[in-house]
């Protein structure tokens, strides 16, 4: 399998998102929170904080490797929640056909219809804010397109012939979704997933930069937006790294789903130079 | 006189047309297959052999569905069956094989896993009982060296071995009944003939029954004791396979036999013209049961 320089570079900065996150209590200088001396505040980069600090003297550089935990928590779980409805959807939607295709379709496009973010804001404006509610409030609203192509590629798996031999062989409807469908469709689901973990973090952002997200004091990048953006003329570092932080991984988890589809998709393969 | 494994009583089947009408395709279908026996059924593509298999499984889809008559298997009729019963039955006491060897096999899963599931699924062995009784079955099917064997994936093998495969997976459980659609269609030649062997030997020794579906007249009589000629939806002549080719009674079987060329008949009768049946499949529905096949009757037509 070839793999072009878009998805090392996607794979780059998504291993350091995840590096970050992972080793964040160990790697960082400061506690995110608890050091917080309004003496510092508003310091630009220098040795000892790397990226400055906010207006509340917090390290920022600290708080963007404990935001990474937050982003990749919200990313991946978000995603799971949204890959198990979207293929159990289409899967059996694909499958059994008939009027659960037809309700499962019209769920989907209603789904398409509503902007995600909206939809996210009624549910955490429901479920009020925090994590938990964050993650459902994603894992909830992201899950049509998943759905749409798990069903069209059960819809092309069902005519190949192991599926009919497996039926023949007396396969239940389950035990032919489950071993011998979903494995064969596995290529592009995770290439939605990995596509999805980047607008997740990106909507986590949002949601959190409009204040119904993670909460203050803890750091999440969207937070820390929030926070910096009244001291845009005096710390504008405070504002420029977080967002820094938001851009490249979204940017690292498009190019990796990108490279992911491109190595995955034999059609693809095949019309490069 | 034993009882029939597989009798089919008046079996007819169409297409939906919408509502409670239906296209037929099959128009009264009847035949049995006895314990054992290796029944054979030939025809044109589209004559409904494979529909009659199908609906055997209890695999028709959407729009085809069985209008009519029953199928009586060990005296049970599989259409009034309930689902979870019918499924029980597939794979177990009745399998299939299938004419694309290539594609029959999940490319995912190693061929010993997906034989040894046959065991787990049917008779409710473990996963390691299961994968000894897989290499088993592949060293019955006489694949060299089946412990390596199994655990290669479809794509690492040849068509001959993968058929040789799903004849493992469909034998597996020693069904009553085997059906083959087909199943040398896309082997060459000498694979063929040890492909064939190879069910003639494995279904002889187990009692396994076979119901031989293919449109090579020479494949049915190296296989099968009794051989049935489709035509159009009808099944027109049945017979000893000897008798049948001996002396074929039917126009259309008449017509089959005639268009098969003879190695040697050129040194014999000098220079002859193969017998060719006219026409593409006549429109069904403009055919009347009683002279079906008179659109493309040689008698007389010819000098």
């Amino acid at each position: 399998m070839r793999l072009g320089f878009n998805f090392w570079l996607g794979a780059t900065l998504t291993a350091l998102v995840i590096f970050a996150g992972v080793l964040a209590h160990w790697i960082a200088p400061f506690d995110p929170v608890l050091d917080a001396d309004l003496m510092n505040s508003e310091l630009p980069p220098d040795a000892t904080f790397w990226f400055g600090t906010d207006g509340q003297g917090r390290d920022v550089y600290t708080r963007i490797l404990y935001g990474a935990q937050i982003s990749l928590t919200v990313g991946i779980v978000s995603q799971v929640i949204n890959s198990i409805i979207g293929v159990t959807l289409g899967m059996t939607a694909g499958y059994w056909g008939g009027w659960w295709d037809d309700l499962v379709n019209g769920l989907t496009n209603v789904m398409l219809a509503i902007p995600s973010l909206i939809f996210a804001l009624a549910v955490m404006a429901v479920l009020g804010p925090g994590l938990p509610s964050l993650l459902i409030a994603l894992g909830l609203t992201n899950w049509s397109w998943t759905c749409r192509i798990a069903r069209s590629s059960t819809l092309s798996l069902k005519s190949q012939g192991y599926v009919q031999a497996a039926q023949t062989l007396g396969y239940g409807d389950l035990r032919i979704m489950f071993t011998q469908i979903l494995p064969n469709m596995m290529g592009p689901i995770l290439v939605m997933a990995t596509l999805g973990m980047g607008s997740a973090v990106l909507s986590e952002a949002a949601l959190s930069f409009l204040g119904l997200g993670i909460q203050p004091p803890f750091p999440s990048w969207g937070s820390m937006l929030t926070d910096a953006r009244q001291l845009i003329q005096l710390a504008p570092w405070a504002a420029l790294f977080p967002g820094l932080a938001i851009f490249l991984s979204v940017l690292g988890f498009n190019l990796l789903g990108d490279g992911l589809r491109d190595s995955l998709d034999p059609h693809m393969r095949t019309r490069k130079p | 006189m034993t009882a029939p494994l597989l009798d089919i009583k008046n079996l007819q089947l169409g297409v939906s047309l919408g509502r409670s009408s239906y296209h037929p395709l099959l128009k009264g279908v009847s035949f049995q297959i006895m314990p054992g026996e290796a029944y054979g059924l030939v025809g044109e593509s589209g004559s409904g052999k494979s529909v009659t298999s199908l609906a055997v499984m209890g695999l028709l889809k959407r729009p085809l569905a069985v209008t009519s008559g029953e199928i009586l298997f060990k005296g049970q009729n599989l259409l009034a069956l309930p689902k979870r019963e019918m499924r029980r039955l597939r794979g177990n006491r009745i399998a299939m094989i299938f004419q694309e060897p290539m594609t029959a096999l999940n490319p995912l899963s190693t061929v010993g896993r997906q034989i040894a599931e046959m065991f787990v699924l049917h008779q409710g062995k473990s996963w390691a009982e299961a994968e000894k009784l897989a290499v088993e079955a592949l060293g019955n099917v006489r694949v060299p060296n089946p412990d390596r064997r199994a655990r290669n994936y479809p794509h690492q093998m040849s068509g001959g071995l993968r058929q040789r495969v799903m004849i493992a997976m469909a034998l597996a459980c020693s069904p009553d009944l085997l059906i083959a659609d087909e199943p040398t269609t896309a082997l060459d030649v000498t694979v063929q003939a040890e492909v064939l062997r190879l069910i003639k030997e494995l279904c002889a020794a187990r009692g396994t029954a076979v119901l031989f579906i293919s449109h090579d007249l020479g494949v049915i009589a190296s296989i099968c004791q009794r051989v049935g000629v489709m035509y159009s939806g009808c099944l027109v002549e049945e017979n000893e396979t000897r008798a049948l080719f001996e002396s074929p009674r039917h126009e259309y079987t008449r017509g089959l036999l005639g268009a098969l060329p003879r190695l040697g008949s050129r040194s014999e009768h000098g220079r002859q013209r193969l017998v060719d049946i006219d026409s593409i499949i006549a429109d069904r529905s403009r055919l009347t049961e009683s002279r079906f096949i008179a659109p493309r009757e040689r008698e007389g037509s010819q000098p």
